[in-house]
């Protein structure tokens, strides 16, 4: 709804006519960065106008159009790093692709800030992916996000439905497991797979800490729910900002990240998106294998249900709480090691990106109820990604957002929740 | 209007309110509120289904019934408070079925809660202000000219300390709600109730957790709403408080209303004497001893009166 | 050596600038909503987007004058306000949270978006649409001021109209809280129920309050931007929190509170900053880096949000009684 009426808005403003346009077309944050990626797209000598050219590296992401003289400029935030730069040759006028090469080539700084990128164009029809190729290729990167995002969302729907706590925090528990991997596997050279082992146990300990230090002694001392998640809130500014002043702004790699895609007819993937798959779905089965079957799991399901009558029925309430925090940790510690290969890149303020998204899963499935939140996180992951078929990729996350908004007016309760019993 | 005359004795009870036999959803001379097919299902476990329903007027009203009868479901059906699957209902003639609950109390029949529902941080007399109808400041546009609702605003402020005054709480009326006991939040629940005038005032609970010191002058209290000539209507587990006040009685049991009639006689009635006994008879014995032991407490409650 | 002479002064400019100002105002806007209602609004950043782009939009690309452009960024965020409110004010108010924060973080991405670049301008933003509130300065040319507090013209009459704008909305709520329309509010924050039982149109009292008190974050939007540029990136969540700290700190439930809390916040920030920026410099903090400590203030800021709400829950100006936190 927003969406349609700032489109409808936006559509009636560029209809009308305009004088000062305040920003150009042909250059983006070169005012912001040092770094300056450069071009000049022409074909037979005729400068092309209007041509898409974007960058993609460490994280960072930006699109430029070229100007009347054919040129682009984009400035990047780093001179260390590898940049993609991509032409969508759909906006080359009919019968021009891309000769030589690639439509996509890789740009690194030398001892310069500055760098020109070019394209070399010819004669010729391209070959577009048909849009059914697209549509299960962007279908399989969605489920891969929905995947990684439910590890984060199901365990903060269990703190929620626990101890009724809408933890802000989680995005710096999903930041933490990226963050340990990262230091442990390059600052101490460990092999890769012991490294995200030990992270994930470390954000298991963190869980259990944050539950000890602060959360235990807040509801032993009655603070109520709203209190409590603005306590949530500072303490995500906190983290984030100690996470930024140890490892600064910038976004590094883990090992193993750059590993080619293997085609599997239109679908490409990389050996590590499909560890990334694999991993999550053998653990929210053994999730769902602890909810359901053993007598601690269904000590929490009863706990999330009704906490005084759990309480009354000889539950360990604190016991059942503790083992979620820990739990929830751990996977959020998970989700935010394949969230940083899956962007890619692991930097301080990761996991706040995801964040909305973590809590929109947990909302659209409804909210406290464990397998909810799988759902609500593969669609919205789903969602995501299909989205960029239609519309431009800086504004995927939009759509997702929307689709919470509009869920929230059509079914309050969430997909999975139950209908709540006034009085 | 402040009849501060405590009743002594037994209370004047109204009596010949109905038509034809004392059955379940009996006519009434003159009804206030006409219940028509109200059913209320959570998830398949029906917890309302309602036939037919007549509340009389100017009387008090009890609706009793065991555990999980579907009193308060039913309360808060007829209070705009739920939305019932099927059914219609009309207030005093007007049909009020589906109402929101705000435009239900502007009509003139206004609900307490079983938790009370005092304003904790307002002061109680912003509370007692809080219940007077129509007023002129309470517009986001005219409440920023004071001089238009500063003399209507007066007004209402004697009739609540009129109001405090007949419930005892004039000396707090500065205090927060907040510091109040349980037993005066209900009664302030109440006050605050009657600064609408309303015609018919239902009560959930009036009873549950006040201090037995204050339960006399709060059973004063609802005796003096049918002098004034309101109706009442009100669920209550206290069956001494029944007898005591009540002039009609309503027994439901899962969902239905299974009885009716003058609370002496009603308590006669077999189908009550089922409905706690089969209620009981129906529980997983020993699950819950408190439950068995009240109704046990009440059914011989019923049968004492009556020996 | 510390130039400590540097530092009260860098922090005592803060006191009247229009920064703080505009922070007091949204803040404002909050206590409104979260203070006496109890709606849990988590997207005044967005509303100050909107009122920072309605104004910016309105001059650049159609030329309008202020006062239509100030239009404009009011009535963007009335819609706004109905947009979120219609769905949510009827549930949960945890609900209204992740509505409110989803559809601010919608704005700004809406604004940061290359698709709409000729209009906002993308990341890169807004400038230059200053001159028709410039045109509108009596004050003649020239400087003015004693001490730290010396300013140009312009400065002078951003300063005394965003603090006339804050003494206005200061006074306005005062009247309104203290009226028959804030008792109900004020009501409704304690128990919806009761208030719907006792014949108020609850809905329409939060939506109300919802659209008054994000018109506060616009115009508060609307005072940001004009000692700087419209840049998207300002919008983040992370905004609106620092509008909590600012609002926690003065106290939620009070009308003075925001604006104090603001001072405090920004002088304590500016001093903070200063003297650790010094501090490094001077080699008193071996161990910091001068861009580490930049970020220092921001963990500062998240850990006295968790104190305050902790310790101190009705802030500095609050009646310890009257705790502004909803059950």
């Amino acid at each position: 709804m927003l969406v349609l009426l700032f489109g409808l808005l936006l559509t009636a403003l560029t209809l009308s006519t305009f004088g000062a346009s305040a920003a150009h077309a042909d250059e983006i944050n070169t005012d912001q960065y040092d770094y300056v990626l450069s071009g000049n797209v022409q074909f037979g000598g005729e400068p092309i106008e209007d041509v898409l050219i974007s960058v993609e590296g460490g994280g960072y992401e930006a699109e430029v159009v070229t100007d009347a003289d054919g040129r682009w400029r984009i400035g990047v935030p780093d001179n260390e790093e590898t940049y993609t730069v991509i032409l969508d040759e759909d906006t080359l006028p009919d019968g021009v692709i891309v000769e030589e090469g690639n439509s996509e080539t890789e740009a690194e700084f030398g001892l310069t800030d500055s760098r020109s990128v070019n394209f070399f164009l010819g004669e010729g029809e391209r070959v577009t992916v048909s849009f059914f190729d697209q549509f299960l290729n962007r279908f399989v990167n969605g489920l891969n996000f929905g995947l990684l995002l439910a590890l984060a969302a199901i365990g903060l729907s269990l703190i929620f439905g626990t101890t009724g706590l809408s933890n802000f925090a989680h995005a710096e528990m999903i930041t933490f497991g990226a963050l340990a991997t990262f230091t442990l596997s390059v600052a101490f050279s460990l092999p890769i797979w012991l490294a995200i082992l030990i992270a994930i146990v470390l954000s298991g300990v963190l869980g259990f800490t944050l539950d000890a230090a602060i959360w235990k002694p807040l509801r032993k001392k009655g603070v109520g729910l709203i209190p409590l998640m603005i306590v949530s809130i500072g303490l995500s500014l906190a983290m984030r900002y100690t996470y930024q002043y140890f490892y600064g702004g910038s976004t590094s790699q883990l090992p193993g990240s750059g590993l080619a895609d293997i085609n599997f007819g239109p679908i490409a993937l990389s050996p590590i998106d499909m560890a990334s798959m694999g991993i999550s779905i053998v653990v929210l089965l053994a999730v769902s294998f602890f909810l359901l079957r053993t007598r601690i799991g269904k000590a929490t399901r009863a706990v999330s249900d009704n906490p005084s009558l759990a309480s009354a029925s000889g539950i360990d309430v604190d016991g059942v709480i503790r083992i979620v925090w820990i739990l929830g940790g751990s996977l959020a510690g998970l989700s935010g090691v394949l969230w940083a290969y899956f962007r890619p890149g692991v930097s301080w303020d990761m996991g706040f990106q995801i964040l909305l998204l973590v809590f929109a899963a947990v909302t659209l499935g409804g909210l406290g109820t464990a397998f909810g939140a799988l759902i609500g996180s593969i669609i919205v992951g789903l969602f995501v990604e299909l989205s960029t078929l239609w519309l431009p990729s800086d504004l995927k996350y939009v759509g997702a957002l929307v689709v919470l908004i509009l869920v929230l007016l059509l079914r309050p309760q969430g997909i999975m929740g139950r209908k709540e019993r006034i009085g | 209007m402040s009849s501060n005359s405590v009743p002594t004795g037994k209370p004047v009870k109204t009596v010949d309110m109905h038509i034809g036999e004392a059955v379940p959803g009996c006519k009434k001379k003159d009804p206030i509120l006409v219940v028509d097919g109200v059913s209320r299902t959570f998830g398949g476990l029906t917890a309302v289904d309602v036939e037919h329903l007549e509340v009389p007027r100017g009387a008090i009203t009890a609706l009793i019934g065991p555990n999980g009868a579907g009193k308060t479901t039913l309360f808060n059906l007829l209070t705009g408070f739920d939305k019932p699957d099927t059914g219609a209902w009309t207030f005093e003639g007007t049909p009020i079925g589906g109402k929101s609950a705000f435009k239900v109390a502007r009509m003139g029949q206004v609900r307490t809660f079983q938790l009370t529902k005092a304003l904790g941080l307002l002061t109680v007399m912003d509370n007692m202000l809080l219940g007077a109808k129509g007023q002129i400041g309470e517009n986001i546009f005219r409440s920023l000219l004071p001089f238009l609702w500063r003399k209507q605003e007066a007004g209402n402020r004697v009739k609540a300390l009129d109001l405090l005054t007949r419930f005892k709480l004039d000396a707090k009326k500065d205090d927060y709600a907040a510091s109040l006991s349980g037993g005066q939040r209900k009664l302030l629940e109440m006050a605050r109730a009657l600064m609408s005038e309303p015609t018919l005032v239902m009560l959930d609970e009036p009873m549950a957790g006040v201090n037995p010191a204050l339960t006399q002058s709060l059973l004063d209290h609802i005796l003096n709403l049918k002098a004034e000539g309101m109706s009442v209507l009100f669920v209550e587990h206290d069956m001494h408080m029944v007898r005591h006040i009540a002039d009609w009685v309503i027994v439901m049991a899962e969902g239905k209303v299974v009885a009716e009639g003058d609370p002496h006689e009603v308590m006669r009635n077999p189908a009550v004497i089922d409905a706690y006994l089969g209620q009981h008879h129906d529980e997983d014995l020993g699950e819950d001893p408190d439950a068995e032991k009240e109704h046990v407490g009440a059914i011989k409650e019923l049968l004492d009166d009556e020996l | 050596m510390i130039d400590w002479g540097a530092i009260f002064s860098n922090a005592a400019v803060e006191l009247i600038s229009p920064t703080t100002a505009a922070y007091a105002l949204a803040a404002l806007g909050l206590a409104i909503h979260f203070g006496y209602t109890g709606l849990l609004n988590f997207g005044q950043a967005g509303f100050m987007a909107l009122g920072a782009y309605g104004f910016a939009i309105s001059t650049l690309s159609f030329g309008f004058p202020v006062w239509a452009s100030v239009l404009v960024g009011v009535g963007a965020s009335v819609v706004f306000a109905l947009i979120l409110g219609i769905p949510t004010l009827r549930l949960r108010a945890d609900y209204l949270a992740i509505v409110t924060i989803a559809a601010a973080e919608i704005v700004r991405l809406l604004f940061t978006t290359n698709t709409f670049d000729a209009l906002t301008g993308s990341a890169n933003g807004l400038s230059g649409y200053k001159g028709g509130f410039a045109d509108l300065n009596p004050i003649p040319e020239g400087t003015y001021g004693f001490g730290p507090f010396e300013y140009n013209a312009y400065d002078w009459w951003l300063r005394i109209v965003a603090w006339t704008i804050v003494v206005l909305a200061c006074l306005f709520t005062w009247q309104i809280m203290r009226s028959p329309w804030g008792r109900v509010v004020k009501a409704i924050r304690e128990d919806e129920d009761a208030v719907r039982a006792l014949g108020k149109n609850v809905y329409s009292y939060k939506m109300q309050s919802l659209i008054l008190g994000g018109v506060y974050g616009t115009i508060a939007g609307m005072i940001f931007i004009l000692p700087r540029a419209v840049v998207p990136s300002n919008y983040q969540t992370s905004l609106t929190f620092f509008v909590y700290a600012i609002l926690l700190l003065g106290g939620a439930a009070t009308i003075l509170g925001p604006v104090i809390g603001s001072m405090i916040f920004w002088v304590l920030l500016s001093f903070f900053s200063g003297f650790i920026a010094r501090a490094v410099e001077a080699g008193w903090l071996p161990f910091m880096s001068s861009v580490q400590a930049g970020q220092l203030r921001f963990i500062l800021v998240g850990v006295a949000i968790m104190l305050i709400v902790i310790y101190r829950p009705q802030g500095i100006f609050g009646n310890k009684k009257e705790l502004a936190f909803v059950k």
